[in-house]
């Protein structure tokens, strides 16, 4: 389908950002330290870069957050109640000025917790969302989106993509209706295309992932993750800040009678996480959990969800303490 | 750095040791950990001001330990958790070579403990000046002030460990927070969860932490949790008069009695 695409100048991207939020919750990118940098809801247009390679965080945090109330319950002498959470009472939400590799990660996020039975707090608070994504026209060496099927201006997952002119205009794409409806409310904002080209970041692919995958096959045994994971430290920051790693753990907690059952963020590099019952742990060592981390975003994903469980982000990487870089074991691993 | 490759050949060829750790350059230019068990691969440690992780903290790790006797690259952080892990019954001194590394980037000659015991001694063993510059403004605020200062900070944690997996003394096995029953800390990691955790964090190395800053480096988020280590050697330091990781048979400050304890902190 061929896409409306259209011409915004800065000044009406700010008209724009002030329009949206005024009916939505607006969740935009800021520079918060040099090294930092963190979404937040509705931050004054003056606020929000569009300069940032990545963001601290991914974004995932919208549609899967980092706790996330599932019921209340209550207890007195005659009788126990169950509360459920009213997810229609979810806001709409703007998210503004993201990129590519995070959008691309929305479907991955849909085929796991949408797999056999659909995951109605994720699938509720995904309707609510509004994409207006941001091309990438910066990258650094972390970056390998192109190596995941993905590029920095790729469409997938956004609702109107934005790419940066050389003069600092912005190109606005209408990929979906809901992008449309955008075009359609604010026509005034928008002016025709002209001749200038997009200022689009250059990622040189690193491997080929077909390649990974089909080598992951035969690789479970083999001395390469012992070897490239006793650096690793087993904290689950490389989980944590990624786009489509979606694990999740369940809590109750009560206080006096009533309580609540939420689930939070859990990672497969902790050693808690496949810890049993009788004390046994199938995945008793770190490199037994590295090799975890990358056959499930890179085989058992492709096998049965049909999808990479990897993006090209590259935060995994960034956010590593020791310097896992996992784009570097990849292409390793293309070659054994 | 010339002199530390051809020390660690030297170890490797001789097969005193079978592994090196030390620094190796990754591919985006940062130093990282590196494991070298052929003398051959030795050409690729590297020494240089980019080296600050903590490398103790591979001391205590099931594979790393597998490897029997080894050798570790150690500046004065590395030294001091040695000694609180030999103390602590964690690491036996007699399996491990220290690749010592003075101030100025050169090999010290670490023969024995006691000769690592005798350049801690020399050194200045405070927190690092500038954390004791923060440290100082924070200082100056009042309870209340501090405290929101912290909310905040703590409000970005995502509790992934990683300021727990990063430090060479949080080595235990299950930690409090994977015990549920009782379920001691919120696991989840909202205002209540977070603060309990990191005040817990805190207390646990009041008087162990040799103050590396390796947990706040490692933190993705960058909340500064280092100064609430360090606040707390501070305060060791006054009451007790006791830098951690200072002998390899130190008794843990907050668990032992001496009659002669200040108590001027009891109300």
């Amino acid at each position: 389908m061929e896409t409306t695409r259209k011409l915004i100048r800065k000044h009406s991207l700010e008209l724009l950002y002030k329009k949206l939020s005024a009916s939505n919750k607006v969740y935009a990118p800021v520079t918060a330290t040099d090294k930092q940098v963190e979404y937040k809801y509705n931050p004054p247009f003056s606020d929000v870069t569009f300069d940032h390679i990545r963001s601290t965080l991914s974004v995932k945090n919208l549609v899967f957050p980092k706790v996330e109330n599932l019921f209340i319950f209550s207890n007195s002498k005659t009788e126990s109640s169950i509360t459920d959470v009213n997810l229609n009472l979810l806001p709409n939400v703007v998210l503004w000025g993201s990129h590519p590799c995070d959008n691309a990660a929305f479907d991955i996020l849909r085929s796991i917790f949408c797999w056999d039975i659909n995951d109605e707090f994720f699938s509720k608070r995904l309707e609510k969302v509004t994409v207006i994504g941001l091309a990438c026209h910066t990258s650094d060496d972390y970056c390998f989106c192109t190596s995941t099927g993905n590029a920095p201006n790729s469409v997938k997952g956004s609702d109107i993509l934005l790419s940066k002119l050389s003069g600092g205009d912005y190109i606005a794409e209408f990929i979906t209706a809901k992008g449309s409806s955008i075009l359609a409310s604010s026509p005034e904002l928008f002016e025709n295309e002209t001749e200038e080209k997009a200022v689009i970041a250059v990622v040189n692919t690193k491997f080929s992932h077909e390649q990974v995958t089909e080598k992951l096959q035969t690789a479970f045994e083999h001395p390469f993750w012992v070897e490239n994971s006793l650096r690793c430290i087993g904290c689950g920051a490389c989980t944590y800040v990624c786009p489509t790693c979606a694990c999740f753990d369940i809590q109750d907690e009560t206080k006096g009678k009533e309580g609540r059952r939420y689930r939070s963020w859990d990672s497969c590099g902790f050693g808690l996480f496949t810890l049993h019952t009788s004390g046994h742990n199938p995945r008793h060592v770190q490199s037994q959990r590295w090799r975890q981390r990358i056959m499930h975003k890179f085989s058992y994903m492709p096998d049965r969800n049909e999808s990479l469980g990897c993006v090209g982000c590259g935060r995994c990487s960034s956010a590593c303490p020791v310097d896992m870089n996992i784009s570097e074991q990849l292409e390793a691993l293309q070659n054994i | 750095m010339n002199n530390l490759i051809s020390r660690a050949k030297e170890l490797l060829e001789s097969k005193t040791v079978n592994v090196v750790i030390g620094y190796e350059a990754g591919p985006t230019g940062l130093a990282r950990p590196a494991f070298i068990t052929d003398s051959a691969k030795a050409d690729k440690l590297i020494y240089d001001e980019r080296c600050v992780q903590n490398l103790a903290v591979y001391l205590t790790k099931a594979e790393v330990k597998n490897f029997g006797k080894m050798a570790i690259v150690a500046r004065l952080p590395v030294m001091r958790s040695i000694m609180m892990l030999i103390s602590e019954q964690q690491v036996i001194g007699d399996n491990l070579i220290i690749l010592g590394i003075s101030e100025d980037n050169s090999l010290l000659d670490i023969a024995s403990i006691s000769v690592m015991q005798g350049y801690i001694d020399k050194c200045d063993l405070g927190n690092p000046s500038k954390d004791r510059e923060i440290l100082a403004e924070l200082n100056k605020m009042t309870p209340e002030e501090k405290f929101s200062w912290w909310q905040n900070q703590f409000s970005k944690c995502i509790k992934c460990y990683a300021c727990r997996q990063a430090c060479p003394m949080c080595y235990c096995i299950r930690c409090t927070v994977e015990v549920n029953q009782p379920q001691w800390i919120p696991v989840q990691a909202n205002a209540h969860g977070n603060t309990e955790w990191h005040i817990l964090r805190a207390m646990h190395l009041a008087g162990r932490c040799i103050s590396c800053g390796e947990c706040g480096r490692a933190c993705p988020v960058g909340i500064p949790c280092h100064l609430l280590t360090m606040q707390l050697a501070d305060q060791v330091w006054n009451y007790f008069h006791v830098h951690a990781g200072t002998s390899d048979k130190m008794n843990s400050v907050l668990s032992t009695y001496e009659p002669n304890d200040k108590e001027s902190f009891i109300i």
